[in-house]
């Protein structure tokens, strides 16, 4: 469970200590006119930007503790680890292109760029697309070569971890195809960039979820 | 100012401004209504687990006399009791109900920041209770496994429930999961984005401090609830070994290989104890205000009870396993954990002092939710003290399995946070109904439902330092167990169902006010709080008419030196003195 608390602690330490550092060297029984208090204004972001912190702490909470879990498993007697398809390396680049298309695309809507907007989201949704046709090939090379979800831990695990990752994904997905349609249908920019530069921040994290997790996956 | 950027958006409202009965009370998008669905859904599911813990303690006292109790069913009561009460009850009440009541109002905002994921949020929780309910009517009816669920039994044969009763819980705490991650979200981007000009995070009320705290634990902690669940949901439909070991089941092999049973404490503590503050810390937020308010007198150390609240939620995350001292693990491993145990002790106990030192030469009002609460403070201190004895690890080994537990967990987690649910209710009454309640009526809930859980859960620790065994259908013929242990046991049963039947005082009041109770003004308590200062009673959609407040001060303004009204409102600037401001309700 080290790994779930190493994460824990310092997702907290960061909240925790912000909201500490929020509240000190404050006088709350001091009424004040409203043009002092804004001083004390807490966030500058905006609220959908919170919800996605928000978010992406649960979500990471969630790997974390799968991998925890993985980590206390792995130490029992019957577990046979995996050799990983090779194909795992192809589609870790898929993702890791996406992520840097989506950012290329997020950058240039963000500095006015608007062309890029078109091709960067169809781009992005491709090789996002590519990265999930892999993994769903990757499962099937396993299964076809006897290593079913059920055969070992090691495997429960890789088809967990995967497939959840995977169901993130198409989450996210599902605010890209939104985006997406809007641009092709000829929204204007602006009515698209916030859900650009969220879904930049999303595939980031998930490009970095999958690396951890292949990593672990690679390494044990 | 960021903190007024949703807040002040009055366009963003009008999207969801009701316009038909079905948009207005059934896909409501108002907060005001969402937590009453919330409310109403989990006292009807609290009422369930009620009863099935009234089925528990006929036989407990009375073995051997009625029929339609068996083994199996006794599991399935004891089981859907606890899931009921901790998660589908008091979790969504204090989150979803309380939490969406209060959190705009408090905060000086409209509505939470995304109203459609909140709707979303209740009809998902409502999905998860009727998936829950619905394994009792399956065959071979509704898991039998413990609250806890533990492997290998849960899913095994040997267990009642293990075909699709088991199935029906493990995903209706999934759905669960999602209702709440939905309701999360709103409620931390709402504290964090939503509130009104003026207010500071050090100048909510603790009400809104302790629901955010616990919001933030539950996101963080429910995902290991939800791991649990997929994992013993491949186990047993797939045959995965995540928890399972290799295991012989009737004389049969069923084909696992070695999993841990341990694995799946780990994982159910790491969101069961945090689950203990998520519905504590609301509880100390709106305990304090309550106090506060019907005492005249501003809350002790405000600065120490937040840093306590965020503390506690820190600690929180590190004292799971003392729920597992007697799974055989590693002395160190339970010195360290017996360690954080007694440390998350000083932040609760600075909070204990703070609440009687709230009350010290105030002017207090013994008015019924002011009852509550002072008797949460009695319960509370009870349960707390008992928990320092099972968090030492000798203590905790010989007394882990017998009814002292049961009595020490009932204190702390059932009866204290119940008390501050009736207490918040009481309180809150006159504003969301615009009704006063029954004084006598509520007063008579207390005294009957405060006397009697102590009547039930101070001869119950009794019955654990005996050394009576919890978990079990019949005691049998037990020679370490005196005769009298029966009778006491028979004597908590006659209290457990009186104080079952006593809450009908509160369905009588409840609907007896809403039919004929006074006209209750916008302010009977003369509190200080943005929801008392809302221009009309019930608010109406959108809250604040056309403009939001502005906040000037903290919540806590009570029986300031030199001024008129022993309140001040956080509205009221400071260069105007409330002179000759009169309350605006009845029962001041």
């Amino acid at each position: 469970m080290e790994f779930i608390l190493i994460i824990l602690a310092v997702m907290l330490a960061v909240f925790l200590g912000w909201l500490l550092k929020s509240s000190f060297n404050v006088q709350p029984w001091v009424a004040e006119p409203v043009d002092e208090t804004a001083n004390q204004a807490p966030m500058n972001a905006n609220a959908k930007v919170v919800a996605l912190a928000t978010l992406l702490a649960v979500v990471t909470s969630f790997f974390a503790l799968i991998m925890s879990a993985y980590g206390l498993r792995m130490d029992y007697g019957d577990w046979v680890p995996l050799n990983e398809p090779q194909l795992l390396w192809l589609n870790t680049g898929m993702l890791f292109l996406a992520s840097l298309v989506l950012q290329w695309t997020r950058n240039g809507t963000v500095s006015g760029q608007v062309s890029r907007l078109k091709p960067g989201l169809i781009v992005t949704g491709l090789l996002t697309f590519a990265f999930l046709a892999g993994q769903f090939a990757a499962w099937r090379m396993l299964s076809a070569s006897g290593q079913y979800v059920w055969s070992n831990p090691a495997n429960a695990f890789f088809y967990l971890l995967t497939v959840a990752h995977a169901l993130h994904i198409l989450g996210g997905m599902y605010v890209w195809a939104r985006a997406t349609l809007r641009v092709v249908n000829g929204a204007h920019p602006d009515s698209v960039r916030e859900s650009v530069v969220l879904c930049t921040v999303y595939w980031h994290f998930l490009l970095i979820v999958w690396l951890v997790m292949f990593g672990l996956l690679l390494s044990t | 100012m960021a903190y007024v950027s949703i807040a002040d958006r009055d366009h963003e409202i009008e999207h969801h401004d009701p316009q038909t009965f079905i948009t207005k009370y059934v896909w409501s998008q108002d907060h005001k209504v969402i937590a009453v669905q919330y409310s109403i859904t989990a006292i009807f599911v609290g009422v369930v687990a009620l009863i099935l813990s009234a089925m528990m303690r006929l036989q407990l006292g009375f073995p051997d006399t009625f029929s339609f109790i068996n083994p199996e069913n006794y599991y399935q009561f004891v089981t859907m009791h606890g899931m009921i009460m901790v998660i589908y009850l008091l979790t969504a009440l204090f989150l979803g109900g309380f939490g969406n009541y209060l959190i705009p109002l408090m905060c000086g905002s409209r509505d939470m920041v995304f109203p459609y994921l909140n709707m979303l949020s209740y009809w998902v929780y409502l999905l998860s209770v009727i998936i829950l309910l619905a394994s009792f009517f399956v065959p071979g009816g509704s898991t039998g496994a413990g609250w806890t669920l533990y492997p290998p039994q849960a899913i095994m044969p040997g267990t009642p429930g293990i075909d699709m009763g088991i199935l029906l819980m493990l995903a209706s705490l999934a759905v669960f999961i999602v209702a709440f991650t939905m309701g999360g979200l709103n409620y931390v981007t709402t504290v964090l984005q939503a509130r009104c000009e003026g207010m500071t995070l050090m100048r909510m009320p603790l009400s809104v401090w302790g629901i955010f705290m616990a919001t933030v634990l539950g996101l963080l902690a429910f995902p290991a609830l939800l791991v649990s669940a997929i994992m013993m949901l491949l186990d047993k439909t797939i045959m995965t070994s995540f928890f399972i070991p290799a295991i012989s089941s009737m004389g049969a092999d069923p084909g696992h290989t070695g999993g841990s049973p341990i694995l799946f404490q780990h994982l159910f503590w790491f969101f069961g104890h945090p689950e203990v503050y998520i519905v504590a810390l609301p509880a100390f937020g709106i305990v304090s205000d309550l106090l506060s308010t019907h005492a005249r007198k501003n809350i002790f150390g405000y600065r120490m009870m937040v840093w306590a609240i965020i503390i506690i939620g820190g600690l929180s995350f590190i004292v799971w396993a003392h729920h597992m001292y007697v799974s055989g693990m590693n002395p160190y491993f339970g010195f360290f954990f017996a360690t954080t145990t007694l440390i998350i002790a000083v932040p609760t106990a600075l909070k204990v002092y703070n609440w009687v030192l709230t009350l010290w030469q105030g002017n207090i009002h013994l008015r019924v939710p002011m009852l509550f609460a002072i008797g949460f403070i009695f319960t509370f201190i009870h349960g707390g003290l008992t928990g320092l004895f099972l968090g030492n690890v000798t203590i905790d080994l010989p007394l882990s399995d017998t009814y002292f537990v049961v009595a020490h967990f009932h204190m702390v987690m059932g009866v204290s946070p119940v008390l501050v649910v009736f207490g918040a209710i009481y309180h809150w009454f006159p504003k969301i109904t615009g009704k006063m309640y029954n004084e006598t009526l509520g007063k008579w809930h207390f005294w009957m439902t405060f006397l009697g859980t102590y009547s039930i859960y101070l001869p119950m620790h009794y019955l654990g330092f005996l050394g009576v065994p919890r978990r079990y259908f019949a005691m049998g013929n037990t020679e370490f167990m005196p005769e009298s242990a029966q009778t006491l046991n028979s004597s908590i049963t006659l209290s457990a169902l009186f104080v079952a039947a006593t809450q009908i005082l509160f369905f009588v009041n409840v609907i007896w006010s809403l039919k004929s109770g006074k006209k209750a003004g916008p302010n009977p308590w003369g509190a200080t709080t943005l929801e008392w200062q809302t221009p009309d009673t019930p608010p109406k959609h959108g809250n604040w008419g056309h403009d939001l407040p502005v906040v000037y001060r903290w919540a806590y303004d009570y029986s300031v030196p030199g001024y008129a009204d022993d309140f001040i409102p956080q509205t009221v600037p400071p260069d105007k003195a409330p002179a000759g401001r009169e309350h605006g309700g009845e029962s001041h």
